[in-house]
């Protein structure tokens, strides 16, 4: 009985707060048992944007309505930018309903430390509980605009016959689920880094906004010619998109190659994201 | 059961960057990296000064906290003292985990709870029943548990009418009331308690402190921190005092304040400054001299309760053909005002000497220990500056007349026309 609780009192510590843990010390328990904290801030970001705003929703509808007529106004209209056989405003819509979950995602998650740094600097709950609300709640915006696309896509299908979707929708909550992530792998890098390097911050809103160019937002991939195709291949998020939609119009590419790239980027991403801000929530009320 | 530890600080530092944080880092980082890329010590953590703000140097870093050691056992409180600048919050902060100690080690057993803000969370949009829900959360409660204190929570805080309204339109007496009361009930078996007592009224502060000793009566562990030593006292079974980041005394509550109160209150009486460079001030303001003078017969005396005492402040001004207005305000040792009072408006001119005296008669003050702040205010609302604990002195009781001799109650101790007759 004495060694045991000899044993006991040594080794049995629930909490060891030190200045170095391993890079894979990660408390999955410890985030599952906070879950209710989650869906928490998920109902405090919808009941905050929705209260009070009888157009709240609206809005989320006039933006991706507006961006396809921009859209379709520049690179159809003016730079005569083919989307193939696809109606362009049906290319645009799921183009930028997609992207802007992506880059909205990423925008919020980015600025989880310096937004949040009065709060971390008062209570401990594990940090990462913040972006994945910012991630659940971020679908509500999606689902709504998604709505929208699906409207109108069931008229292309049903009405105007202009696309045929094929078995490959089912993936759909897959490829959307790899684009989560990947947002999210982002985002916390980007959070980690900009709380003690600042102007990093600048270069990753001007690198958010060129990578949409090279993401097929606005050119199909098979719009683009042999030499140049590779960098839109070499971003992960081109892969996901073109399946997206070869799903939804039967058309686009669909590679398996590229796919299971995006899927093995994003996990190396999110690993690394995850190591390296759970080593900055440990210091950064510090430096912030 | 009951000697289990269930706190154990090991050897615990804090290194803090002094001076503007955020420039240069990366250079500091890359040194160290290639510091300790060659197996050498970290190049930074050897700089390091002695916590002493007084005191001005030339590192670049400076330990809050050095080589914390102390064992807390279940069922404990402890309270956690020292001046401002000891490193009080500084430990609070890593127990808490909102950071980590630069060296050394916190090991705890059980679940902890901290409260360094009340009502962390709050969302002036939401509602007094869904805030209750988020701020339960955010502290570590999970739904159900936080369902089941629903009512006690709500009662607790006295808000049942308005707790479908926002927040927002509560007034600040409820809001506090309604962020302490979740607070209260939460369940840990580790609870850490900044001075969030001060707020409230005198009653709700009260309430506040019998609900803590009722969570330690029953067997969970409650570390305290504080500037009220009769909160410490009458809560704390033990007392850690921190003086300049160390560990300086630790043990029974009532020897731990005493050490504390010889230790550190220093009757600070007479400041001159006379020009120098170290002296008080900014770019508005600077401090030439200030005095406590007492009227006693022998300088040696002390001042009882009877002295009068005259306050003489002297300085220069830098800006030109401002109003400005003296405030002072006095303070018991447990951090009470007792008064605050107002000099001026005069009209400053630049790079003249001011002087502002006060009279203060005998039997007002009570024998207690008192400190000083001095505010400098511009167009009777701007404070241009401030100085804290510009003077210190005590005040001891005179010999009485009668047979009672404890300590005689009250915040003041006038003499006031005051008859009994038949």
């Amino acid at each position: 009985m004495t060694d045991k609780s000899a044993n006991y009192d040594s080794e049995n510590w629930d909490i060891r707060i030190a200045a170095h843990r391993s890079v894979v010390d990660f408390n999955f328990k410890e985030l599952w048992r906070y879950r209710d904290l989650l869906m928490m801030f998920v109902k405090k970001d919808i009941i905050t944007v929705y209260k009070q705003t009888i157009l709240g929703p609206i809005w989320f509808i006039i933006q991706p309505v507006l961006t396809s007529f921009m859209f379709f106004f520049i690179f159809n209209s003016i730079a005569k930018i083919s989307t193939g056989t696809v109606p362009s405003v049906l290319f645009y819509l799921i183009g930028t309903t997609l992207w802007s979950y992506f880059s909205d995602t990423l925008n919020i998650t980015s600025k989880t430390f310096t937004d949040n740094a009065s709060v971390f600097g008062k209570v401990y709950f594990p940090r990462l509980i913040l972006p994945f609300s910012k991630v659940v709640s971020g679908l509500v915006k999606f689902l709504i605009q998604f709505s929208l696309f699906l409207a109108v896509w069931l008229y292309y299908v049903f009405i105007e016959h202009a696309v045929t979707p094929n078995w490959y929708i089912l993936l759909t909550p897959l490829w959307l689920f790899i684009i989560v992530l990947l947002s999210l792998a982002f985002g916390i890098i980007i959070t980690s880094l900009t709380t003690k390097y600042r102007d990093l911050i600048f270069l990753i809103g001007f690198g958010v906004q060129l990578a949409m160019y090279l993401t097929p937002v606005i050119i199909p991939l098979d719009q683009v010619s042999g030499s140049k195709k590779i960098f839109f291949q070499i971003n992960p998020l081109t892969s996901l998109f073109e399946a997206f939609k070869y799903g939804f119009f039967g058309q686009g590419s669909f590679e398996p190659f590229w796919l299971m790239y995006s899927a093995g980027f994003t996990l190396v991403l999110l690993i690394f994201g995850i190591i390296i801000f759970n080593k900055v929530e440990k210091r950064f009320i510090d430096t912030v | 059961m009951s000697n289990e530890v269930v706190i154990k600080a090991e050897n615990v530092s804090k290194l803090y960057r002094l001076g503007q944080v955020g420039t240069g880092t990366l250079s500091h980082d890359l040194k160290r990296w290639w510091a300790t890329a060659r197996g050498k010590e970290d190049p930074y953590l050897k700089v390091g000064v002695e916590n002493d703000r007084t005191k001005k140097s030339n590192s670049d870093y400076a330990w809050a906290l050095q080589d914390i050691n102390f064992n807390v056992e279940r069922g404990d409180t402890l309270g956690i003292i020292g001046k401002n600048g000891a490193g009080k919050s500084t430990l609070l902060k890593i127990l808490s985990r909102v950071t980590t100690p630069t060296k050394g080690e916190i090991k705890v057993r059980g679940r902890i709870a901290s409260l360094l803000e009340v009502g962390t969370g709050f969302h002036p949009e939401l509602t007094g029943k869904e805030n209750i829900y988020m701020n339960g959360a955010i502290l570590g409660m999970t739904k159900r548990e936080i369902s089941s204190k629903f009512d006690e929570i709500v009662d607790f805080a006295g808000v049942e009418l308005y707790i479908n309204t926002p927040v927002k339109r509560y007034s600040s007496g409820m809001y506090v009331r309604l962020a302490f009361a979740v607070a209260a009930h939460l369940e840990p078996e580790i609870l850490i308690v900044d001075e969030v007592l001060a707020v409230g009224d005198a009653e709700f502060q009260k309430k506040c402190l019998g609900k803590m000793g009722d969570v330690a009566s029953h067997g969970r562990t409650i570390i305290f921190v504080s500037h009220n030593m009769q909160a410490v006292q009458s809560l704390c079974k033990t007392a850690l005092y921190l003086k300049a980041g160390r560990v300086a005394d630790v043990g029974r509550t009532d020897m731990v304040i005493n050490n504390y109160l010889s230790r550190e209150i220093k009757n600070c009486m007479e400041r001159d400054w006379n020009g120098d460079n170290e002296a008080p001030g900014n770019e508005y303001i600077k401090m030439v001299a200030a005095r406590a003078i007492p009227h006693v017969a022998n300088p040696n005396d002390p001042i009882t309760v009877g002295t009068p005492i005259t306050m003489q402040f002297e300085f220069i001004s830098y800006l030109d053909k401002v109003p400005i207005e003296l405030s002072l305000l006095l303070f018991t040792f447990a951090g009470v005002c007792i008064f605050n009072l107002g000099a001026g408006p005069l009209t400053l001119e630049k790079g003249k000497k001011y002087k502002s005296e006060l009279q203060i008669p005998g039997n007002l003050l009570n024998d207690d220990i008192y400190t000083i702040n001095l505010l400098f205010v511009k167009d009777s609302s701007t404070k241009i500056f401030t100085i804290e604990d510009l003077l210190t002195f005590e005040v001891v009781d005179e010999a009485r007349e009668g047979s009672w001799f404890g300590k005689w109650p009250g915040a003041i101790r006038p003499i006031l026309p005051f008859t009994l007759t038949q």
